[in-house]
């Protein structure tokens, strides 16, 4: 196991009283590609919103640990400038802001750093290409009209601008056709190194055939049931989830 | 590089607030009387029709009832408001000869340097009476007249004779007629036929005083083909007794003429802002009006375009911001009274902190506009539960050969987005700010840039430390 980024022991975590995570323990070390498998319901997005520090889900019990330093009570902005950072399954429309903007501020406020504008359209210009963004999208209001596969391509982009530590890519893949999810894949590989860590959150595994991840966890009713390797994936495309499902209430002890 | 706007460091807002001493040449008395206005026009030196305007206005003042529809305006007393004020200050054509106290007050608000970087003309008024009064020469030579409105009185007698409060008659409400009866400083533009002004002109008028009211006068007339774009600005520090505003604008665009009005309304929260605008355009001529409203305790503003040749045109983009003590009623009336005319009413609304913006439009075609179009946009965002917003937008057609658009949408700022941007770093105020900001960028966008720019430091200052 590399060097520890991401810990989490036992955490819980609630919706409004109800209960969705119901224990969960998961560590990703540096560098590492992870992935949550699991169908609708399991609580995937949980995961996602929690580590990101939404203040609707409540963490009942258990910790987040990122470098470190427990996270649990940071806010979403402080988390970010850690160096968490969520690609959103349902990316918000932000009217009147456009996406340069957007991220110039998101680029300074992660960094603490004023950035030139010049030199920020530079790097932005570039990352776009990278992508094969049209460039006038860095003028266009943020998400307003972008179509689902658009709206994923700026949360990549957005990604591999602000570089954090750990990317944690939410549904990232649904919505893309074939090229779009090739040209995101080969944004994510290209942000990754030995630093960097990404866990991504599907119920498929389109992406997975141009990531190499080097686990995969299967989520199942909040609990991460399962852990193993690409075979794992292999596993659930050709049985679904029902068998691992019946294997894990089988070995629950009730 | 027009999106920089919104990266515009804070300027301190409290240069609005910084009074000069009350010095004054002449104060009349508190309160309205037949005398009072005699003493007013005896000071100005004016023609007899004029004198004798004040006073039937002012009969006209007492016998108008106050309106009992929008704000409570029992709070203003007319008995506590001087209505005349003339500062210790002659009209001047350069800025070395304005008094010291009154030019460093102007060179707060910024207004020299705009003129000298971005103005063809400006005008100061301080008080009831313009202090500063100046226009390009080649505008001059291409026989542009801009000028106080006093001294158009004696150098233009016969136009003010023929337009002067012709559109916005005294009878029409009772402050219009507070208007005649006492109306001081302003300012008097004529563009000749085919003339393009392409730098804009702008007036600012700034009350210091107490207990004043503010009652200037607009006269701008844009004849055949001519162009022009007017800014307005308005200012006055904070005080604990009433001020009053009741200006008046009236504005002729002649056929294919266009004008541009741009206001920017900052006033003190103790001003009552009671003001009347209105353009008569005529055959394919156009009048935008670019509206800000910020300041004042109560405003009650609803400029309003008369669209009297076929193919006339108006465009009205507003945006109103209500805070603690304030409550805005603001709006647009289009009167569609010619074929073929188009209307577009496009206005934006904030409220927070207690704050009450109420928009109210009035868009009435009569039978004989035929084959017009209008359409009508309102938007509100609601900033918390204490803050409230109204809409009031009434159409009324008389003819069946009309397309009309209307749409009004009231919202708060949504829980998900500002996670969204927090989730990027940005902390829960500037995400705030930029949602807002992001909110009247389609107001921003049309100002001219220094307003721009204050719109955008407003919000930002009227935001911070909100976040409960």
């Amino acid at each position: 196991m590399n060097k520890k980024l991401l810990n989490i022991e036992d955490l819980k975590v609630s919706i409004d009283e109800k209960e969705i995570l119901k224990g969960i323990d998961l560590e990703i070390g540096k560098g590492e590609i992870h992935i949550i498998m699991g169908p609708n319901g399991s609580g995937k997005s949980t995961v996602a919103y929690t580590l990101m520090g939404h203040p609707e889900y409540q963490i009942t019990d258990g910790e987040i640990e990122f470098e470190g330093e427990i996270v649990n009570d940071l806010r979403a902005d402080e988390r970010a400038k850690k160096g968490i950072f969520l690609s959103f399954q349902y990316p918000e429309e932000i009217p009147g802001v456009t996406v340069e903007e957007f991220l110039r501020t998101a680029k300074m406020a992660v960094s603490d750093e004023r950035i030139g504008l010049m030199s920020f359209k530079r790097l932005l210009k570039e990352k776009m290409e990278q992508l094969d963004m049209d460039e006038e999208y860095a003028s266009r209001y943020l998400n307003i009209g972008f179509s689902g596969g658009e709206k994923k391509k700026n949360e990549v982009l957005q990604m591999s601008i602000l570089e954090p530590k750990l990317a944690i890519l939410d549904e990232t893949d649904s919505g893309l056709d074939v090229d779009a999810i090739r040209i995101v894949a080969e944004g994510i590989k290209e942000f990754k190194d030995e630093s960097r860590s990404i866990l991504v959150i599907t119920h498929y595994n389109k992406l997975l055939d141009y990531l190499e991840p080097d686990y995969i966890h299967i989520l199942l009713d909040g609990r991460i049931v399962k852990t193993g390797g690409m075979e794992l994936a292999q596993e659930i495309e050709q049985r679904g989830y029902e068998d691992i499902r019946a294997e894990f209430s089988n070995t629950e002890v009730k | 590089m027009e999106r920089q706007r919104s990266y515009i460091e804070d300027i301190d807002r409290e240069i609005y607030d910084i009074k000069d001493e009350f010095t004054y040449s002449y104060k009349s008395d508190h309160g309205l009387s037949k005398d009072i206005i005699l003493e007013i026009s005896r000071e100005k030196d004016e023609p007899k029709w004029m004198t004798d305007f004040r006073l039937r206005s002012l009969e006209i003042y007492n016998s108008m009832p106050i309106p009992t529809w929008g704000p409570d305006l029992t709070g203003l007393d007319m008995d506590d408001i001087r209505t005349y004020i003339k500062p210790d200050a002659e009209m001047e054509h350069s800025w070395d000869d304005v008094p010291g106290y009154i030019k460093d007050t102007f060179e707060r608000l910024g207004l020299p340097q705009a003129e000298r970087k971005s103005l063809a003309g400006m005008g100061a008024q301080y008080d009831s009476e313009v202090v500063y009064h100046n226009i390009r020469q080649e505008l001059v030579e291409q026989g542009v007249v801009y000028m106080d409105i006093e001294t158009a009185l004696v150098e233009y007698e016969d136009i003010m004779r023929e337009y002067f409060m012709k559109l916005i008659p005294p009878e029409d409400h009772k402050f219009a007629a507070l208007h005649g009866a006492v109306w001081s400083g302003g300012s008097f533009v004529y563009v000749p036929e085919g003339t393009d002004v392409d730098i804009p002109l702008q007036s600012y008028f700034r009350l210091n005083a107490p207990g004043a009211g503010q009652f200037e006068h607009t006269l701008i007339i844009v004849e055949k083909g001519a162009k022009l774009h007017f800014i307005e600005g308005c200012s006055a520090p904070q005080y604990k007794v009433n001020n009053l505003h009741a200006g008046c604008v009236e504005l002729f665009i002649k056929e294919d003429a266009s004008l541009r009005y741009s206001t920017i309304e900052n006033w003190s929260r103790n001003m009552y802002n009671l003001n009347s605008k209105r353009a008569l355009v005529e055959k394919n001529g156009t009048i935008e009006w670019i509206s800000g409203s910020f300041g004042s305790k109560v405003s009650m503003l609803y400029p309003m375009s008369i669209l009297n040749g076929e193919g006339a045109r108006s465009e009205f983009t507003g945006i109103t911001f209500a805070s603690t003590g304030q409550y805005l009623d603001t709006g647009a009336k289009v009167l569609h009274a010619a074929p073929h005319t188009t209307s577009t009413v496009n206005s934006k609304s904030i409220s927070k902190n207690g704050g009450h913006a109420y928009y109210r439009g009035l868009i009435k075609v009569l039978p004989e506009a035929y084959g017009s179009k209008s359409t009508v946009d309102c938007e509100s965002l609601i900033l918390d539960n204490e803050s409230v917003s109204d809409a009031l937008p009434i159409i009324d057609l008389r003819n069946d050969d009309i397309d009309i658009g209307h749409e009004a949408k009231v919202g708060r700022i949504s829980e998900e987005a500002i996670f969204y941007l927090m989730s990027r770093g940005i902390d829960e105020e500037e995400a705030k700010a930029m949602i807002v900001r992001g909110f009247v960028e389609p107001i921003t966008k049309e100002l001219p840039l220094e307003y721009a720019v204050e719109l955008n430091n407003l919000i930002n200052i009227e935001l911070e430390g909100s976040i409960g």
